[in-house]
């Protein structure tokens, strides 16, 4: 199909559209232009625009004046400390419990009864979750309920509107995303290589942690990054589930009550950056660190 | 296969599974709680409710005007999965084939909106639309609502496209066909098993879709689950038991798709998405 616009050129070398058509410029490639242009317009363009917003303050002075106000208000700059404290612990524990099931369920034949299990409250969406949460871990509910009956505890716990109550939603949503991701990096691992090692007679935990952990490890670091990013920026349950004004006023919420119940769009925009920075931050720092592990083919590949 | 059959092995395989029990347990009385309550007459200190009655779903349906807000939703979802599929699936096309200087940037601007959360690049976005006035309006949903699930489409179809072998397409140039029979007799029915799932997926990430939508809705554009938000924010003015239906209803919905969906992809596509392209 590209030998249509070949026989006129021959004297004068090769056309515009030829020495285009080399570099892979033809009516194939132009296809991509309507998304280019659509992400141009709806990503790259609202991001740049709030960049530079965050640094025109709506109430005057100078262009760090937002910046500053962040940094020297507590209200303000504690909710960084507010949502890694929250975002942390529960990616931690996340991808904890995620990898020994994960090493567990690749044994599995029939994983998709499990598989379709988990991915129910990622469908259903942190709003659901939430609303269900505040009816099965409150005073009355059935977990609560249950603990009282086997006597573990005398008084109901409190669950709700508090941190844990966050704490709970963010796993209930947050594992079955780290789960399956790390389940497909798993089983991407050549079970070969341990059986070779089992051959061997390295015992179960060698053959985990020198087999299995160095070549999971470039795997797990983006599995922390995506989970750590999605914990980081927890909106509807640090609102329904939390105390949106004390312990779990997190970063999003001081972003979106700047930006659209104080209507103060610059503040909100500077505030979105900040949390945009904190997240880029944690996420090269952990990149970073991969180069610390081995990188590899994670194939049995012979010879 | 190895077998461990040390007493530990077997503890600590037990100990895994009581966890994933222990989680999926929790996860479905969650579920159950919500719906045995939308069913509840009175239900305070009990196992289970007094009696069992189905009127908060009229009463939910008629408070919420549940007919408005699932019209909107669906017209928002069918706008978000038409017009994803016609933009992603070009660009997918143009991806898989073609090698290009600036491929590998053009890829990494189609990976970033899914890699960022909703929230991070939604305040921005909203700003925008709001200074151009079409925040609050429908289009301005499915305009936000479409950032990620562009991109999404895109991810998914580029292996696909790329599994379909060129020769076929040179055969049927060699053959006469001009570029639109291409694309009907032969592209269209070889892509369509990947469409169908990239839509259906789509379809099942923009029902739950929270944060886009909750930003540059206005009130005669929420959708269902931004609904569903501003109830339980709300919680105290309407009875429980309401807006317990009305989490049911969200749940149907969003299950029947899932089911759907689940007929077509494997469950784990759902969540790895980024898994296409490793993420720098």
């Amino acid at each position: 199909m590209d030998a249509v616009a070949h026989a006129p050129a021959v004297e004068h070398g090769p056309s515009l559209r030829q020495r285009l058509e080399a570099r892979g410029f033809d009516a194939v490639t132009l296809l991509v232009i309507p998304a280019a242009i659509f992400s141009l317009l709806l990503f790259v363009y609202p991001f740049a625009f709030g960049f530079i917003l965050s640094f025109e303050p709506k109430a005057g002075g100078d262009w760090l004046a937002n910046y500053r106000r962040f940094f020297s208000d507590p209200f303000l700059y504690e909710t960084i400390a507010k949502t890694l404290w929250l975002a942390i612990p529960v990616t931690l524990v996340n991808l904890l419990l995620a990898v020994p099931i994960a090493f567990r369920v690749r044994l599995m034949r029939r994983q998709r009864l499990l598989t379709t299990l988990l991915v129910l409250p990622i469908t259903l969406g942190t709003v659901l979750v939430a609303e269900g949460l505040l009816n099965y871990l409150g005073p009355q509910g059935w977990f609560n309920r249950t603990l009282l009956t086997f006597g573990l505890i005398s008084q109901p716990l409190k669950l709700v509107h508090n941190y844990w109550g966050v704490f709970a939603s963010l796993v209930i949503t947050g594992f079955p995303f780290t789960f399956l991701l790390t389940l497909s990096y798993v089983t991407g691992i050549d079970p070969a290589l341990e059986q070779a090692a089992a051959t061997l007679g390295a015992s179960a935990w060698q053959r985990f942690r020198h087999i299995y952990l160095p070549l999971l490890m470039p795997g797990l670091a983006i599995t922390f990054c995506l989970s750590f990013v999605q914990a980081f920026s927890v909106f509807p349950s640090a609102v329904l589930l939390g105390e949106p004004a004390g312990p779990t006023r997190v970063i999003s919420i001081a972003a979106a009550q700047a930006a659209f119940e104080e209507y103060d769009y610059s503040m909100g925009s500077a505030i979105a950056m900040i949390m945009g920075f904190v997240q880029l931050g944690i996420v090269v720092a952990v990149l970073a660190s991969r180069g610390l592990f081995y990188r590899g083919p994670a194939s049995g590949a012979k010879g | 296969m190895i077998r461990d059959t040390t007493i530990g092995a077997k503890l600590w395989a037990a100990a895994v599974w009581a966890t994933v029990g222990f989680f999926v347990l929790n996860l479905l009385a969650m579920i159950a709680t919500v719906v045995t309550s939308s069913f509840a007459t009175r239900w305070l200190g009990t196992w289970l409710p007094a009696g069992w009655t189905t009127r908060w779903y009229t009463s939910a349906w008629n408070e919420f005007q549940l007919w408005d807000v699932l019209i909107v939703t669906f017209q928002v979802i069918g706008a978000v999965v038409f017009i994803s599929g016609a933009l992603g699936v070009t660009a997918a096309y143009a991806l898989a084939r073609r090698d290009f200087p600036g491929k590998r940037l053009l890829v990494l601007l189609f990976l970033l909106p899914l890699l960022i959360p909703p929230m991070t690049f939604g305040i921005p976005l909203a700003t925008v639309l709001y200074q151009t006035g079409l925040a609050g309006t429908f289009w301005g949903v499915v305009a936000a609502n479409l950032v990620p699930t562009v991109p999404f489409v895109i991810l998914v179809m580029v292996p696909f496209i790329e599994q379909i072998d060129p020769k076929v397409e040179a055969a049927a140039r060699v053959f006469g066909a001009n570029t639109f029979k291409l694309f009907i007799y032969v592209l269209l029915p070889l892509l369509l098993p990947g469409i169908l799932a990239a839509l259906l997926l789509v379809l099942v990430r923009t029902i739950a879709m929270f944060e886009l939508t909750f930003l540059v809705a206005g009130p005669t554009s929420q959708t269902l689950v931004v609904a569903l938000y501003y109830a339980v924010f709300a919680a105290g003015v309407r009875a429980v038991q309401s807006i317990d239906a009305m989490a049911v209803i969200y749940m149907v919905t969003t299950l029947i798709w899932l089911i759907i969906a689940l007929r077509f992809v494997n469950p784990t596509q759902i969540v790895t998405r980024a898994k296409q392209q490793p993420a720098h």
